[in-house]
């Protein structure tokens, strides 16, 4: 019964989850049966929801598979966030500088957001391997300065005629728009990125040498030197093709779903990406699910308020209840696989990084 | 072995959530398929119309006018509203404009109200995705034909209320109230219609200050914008903090410009401290009720006469995309049922004061009192208003600066 355990990590807090939503449900005065329906309904019930579904779950399966690649180098990358919005403004300025006809302008605008998004966690992988500034803080750090950067470009040189509102930027011309079918609103080419991704990473980590040497520099720093490694230059690349991954879906939040730039272009994908990671195992194979489930409590939780007579801040809620019950039970997990110390046929790392099993 | 336990794990959540999904999905059918049906079947089904609000529907400001003029739809005619607030980046990451309308309008909205400066680019693409489902985009201009920026979608009207004529009258009980003689305005973002209405605050705050009390000396008017509607924490200033700081440098009344009540509550504080300052809120009939003893006043937008046209209009099938910006009653500006905006004296206003303020009021209503009359020059000394020139509805709209005299930033 080898796939019980990966089955329980996942399904074990999503229960608890729920018994817990059922309960503050019941407590608002909410019937939690139809507000549990109405989530999923209003999620995966129709070809809209659907799409909009989907359109949250690409930039959370971008995120979350360029984190495959740095947790496994052993790094916490916790700067995702900023490499995500990096890859927004990216985007932004290719889409406002540059025009062209969309085939032209996917590939622009997502090559701006890879670069941009690279760039960004390259500098946190400086700071880590040259500045020893631990990850965790250099990235906070570059995500506040990303932060502030967005909202600077959206109320300075980027702004509306006229105009000085935090609301955002003027829409991209539409050449620069992601092509959607119909009113539907998810993009058939973010889709096919963000499943590529996913499978390229799976592969990588999984069949390359790059993935197996970008392994052993996480699980033990000191000994891929002395097997030969050069583990600066892995902690690097990880960084690079981490931040490339957040970037572009920094890009698709932006050219496929805002349109525009505005102050918060990741809608805290980056750091959802860090929840599915966790869940996940640290595994590729299972972000896809994973960062359906968020995407769908995401998307469906804005339907509790359209028809029943609940605060909209109960989605929030949700999401944040779940978010502790992961990060509950995976200490919890932790710290038994910690106690117990037996080599699984697949290891997840846990990276050594004081603080980490919070 | 594992590569087959790993597909299989995967097919095994996948399944669990189709099996999830099925089961409840069964459940709302009931729910949500039942009046769908009834829609078609007879023409004496009310009106479903959806509201998307900016702010918190109970934001005693912007949304809560807007949240309690969809109330007077559901007395008035029976409607129903399907309503979302909180719709702005910031606090619903997941979903655009666009993509709420769209589930109203799939949930079976025939009418759909945008209720923010902010929703522009939603409501326009809502508005051509679907040309057949009327919307309003409120306080826009995009039905506009002499307007700057008109845009080509038939089902997409606009409604505002002239509120310049209800910060005049702000700006009159600030300036027969000020003893600094220093006034501040809390503003939101800087644009056409925040600008048009810090000048008009400022130009009813002079009026009143020089006519009635003579005063000579120029009155202080201080603007400082905090970057949007209303406060999100690490990306606009805090209005609180904003508020504070007028005070600190000697203003005695606060006029706010921002959705909420920050202006009311700080200065409400001062107050309770020991200071003899006074504030007045915005945009909601109800807004004084928080401290009314040092209110003056609030000028507030009453959208329920205008909403309940239009939603009369969709259900008679008369719909048509109209630009309108209509005026106070000003035989009663506190008829809920004719007025589009209106102006409720709070505590904090002396009686003499009150009375002043009616006077201003009635010079407004007869014309006699015309602040937008020129001579009046933009902040740069460029002309607004050559001598003698009154402002059409165009320079009155897109206003492209403030007005020479008061302090702060234009854009």
């Amino acid at each position: 019964m080898s796939w019980m355990r990966p089955l329980g990590r996942v399904l074990i807090p999503i229960v608890g989850a729920m018994a817990f939503a059922i309960l503050l449900l019941l407590l608002a005065g909410a019937n939690p049966f139809e507000a549990l329906g109405l989530l999923v309904e209003g999620s995966v019930g129709s070809a809209a929801n659907l799409s909009d579904t989907l359109t949250a779950w690409v930039t959370m399966v971008l995120a979350a598979a360029g984190l495959v690649v740095t947790f496994r180098a052993g790094l916490w990358n916790i700067g995702v966030e900023g490499q995500v919005i990096a890859g927004s403004i990216a985007a932004a300025f290719a889409a406002r500088t540059i025009e062209g006809p969309v085939a032209v302008m996917i590939i622009l605008t997502m090559l701006a957001g890879l670069i941009g998004g690279g760039l960004w966690g390259l500098l946190a992988g400086t700071l880590r391997v040259y500045g020893k500034v631990n990850e965790i803080f250099g990235g906070l750090g570059l995500t506040f300065v990303a932060t502030s950067l967005t909202t600077y470009l959206i109320i300075g040189p980027w702004k509306k005629a006229g105009v000085a509102s935090t609301g955002g930027t003027d829409p991209f011309p539409r050449d620069s728009w992601l092509p959607t079918i119909g009113t539907l609103r998810v993009s058939i080419v973010a889709v096919i990125v963000a499943a590529l991704a996913v499978v390229a990473v799976y592969f990588m980590m999984r069949g390359t040498r790059f993935g197996l040497r970008l392994k052993a520099v996480g699980q033990n720093l000191r000994s891929a030197v002395l097997f030969g490694i050069p583990n600066k230059r892995y902690l690097l690349l990880a960084f690079i093709i981490g931040g490339a991954l957040a970037g572009l879906a920094g890009t698709i939040r932006v050219t496929g779903f805002h349109h525009k730039l505005v102050p918060t272009p990741s809608g805290a994908h980056g750091y959802l990406g860090i929840l599915i990671v966790l869940l996940a195992g640290f595994q590729a194979k299972w972000i896809a699910p994973i960062a359906f489930f968020f995407a769908a409590i995401a998307v469906g939780a804005s339907q509790l308020p359209l028809q029943m007579e609940v605060d909209s801040s109960l989605g929030g809620i949700l999401r944040g209840v779940l978010v502790l019950f992961v990060l509950l039970f995976g200490g919890w997990q932790a710290r038994r696989a910690g106690a117990r110390l037996v080599a699984d046929a697949a290891p997840p790392v846990v990276p050594a990084t004081p603080g980490g099993e919070g | 072995m594992r590569k087959q336990s790993g597909v299989s794990m995967i097919l095994i959540v996948l399944l669990a959530f189709t099996l999830l999904a099925a089961a409840c999905g069964e459940d709302t059918s009931e729910t949500t398929a039942a009046p769908a049906t009834t829609t078609t079947a007879s023409s004496a089904e009310p009106l479903k119309f959806g509201m998307i609000l900016v702010g918190p529907q109970n934001d005693r400001g912007w949304s809560q006018a807007h949240f309690e003029a969809g109330q007077y739809l559901e007395e008035q005619l029976g409607a129903e509203m399907i309503v979302l607030d909180k719709v702005n980046s910031a606090d619903l990451p997941d979903k655009t404009v666009d993509q709420v309308a769209q589930d109203m309008i799939n949930r079976g909205a025939q009418l759909v109200f945008l209720t923010s400066d902010d929703m522009r680019d939603g409501a326009l693409l809502a508005a051509e995705l679907n040309p057949t489902v009327p919307m309003i985009w409120s306080s826009g201009d995009s039905a506009w034909a002499e307007g700057e920026a008109p845009a080509p979608f038939d089902n997409l009207g606009n409604i505002m209320g002239r509120m310049e004529f209800g910060k005049m009258i702000a700006g009159c009980a600030a300036g027969l109230t000020t003893q600094t003689g220093s006034i501040a305005y809390l503003g939101p973002l800087i644009n056409d219609e925040t600008r048009r209405l810090v000048n008009s605050a400022f130009l009813g705050a002079s009026y009143c200050w020089e006519n009635y009390r003579g005063e000579t000396t120029p009155l202080e008017f201080t603007v400082n914008w905090i970057g949007f509607w209303f406060n999100i924490p690490g990306f606009t200033l805090d209005p609180t903090q904003v508020a504070n700081g007028f005070l600190d440098a000697g203003a005695d009344v606060i006029i706010s410009g921002i959705d909420t009540t920050e202006a009311l509550d700080v200065a409400g504080q001062a107050a309770d401290a020991g200071e003899s300052v006074w504030a007045l809120p915005y945009d909601f009939d109800g807004a004084c009720e928080l401290k009314p003893e040092i209110c003056l006043g609030v000028p507030y937008f009453n959208w329920g006469p205008a909403y309940l046209e239009v939603a009369q209009s969709v259900i008679d099938g008369t719909f048509t995309a109209t630009w309108q910006w209509n005026g106070p009653d000003w035989t009663d500006l506190n008829n809920k049922e004719t007025t589009a905006i209106g102006f409720v004296k709070g505590d904090g206003l002396s009686a003499d004061n009150a009375s002043t303020l009616d006077q201003f009021i009635a010079g407004l209503a007869d014309g006699s009192i015309n602040p937008l009359v020129g001579p009046l020059n933009y902040q740069d000394g460029s002309t607004y208003l050559a001598d003698g020139e009154t402002a059409t509805d165009q320079q009155i709209w897109y206003t492209k600066q403030l007005l020479e005299g008061v302090t702060g930033p234009s854009e």
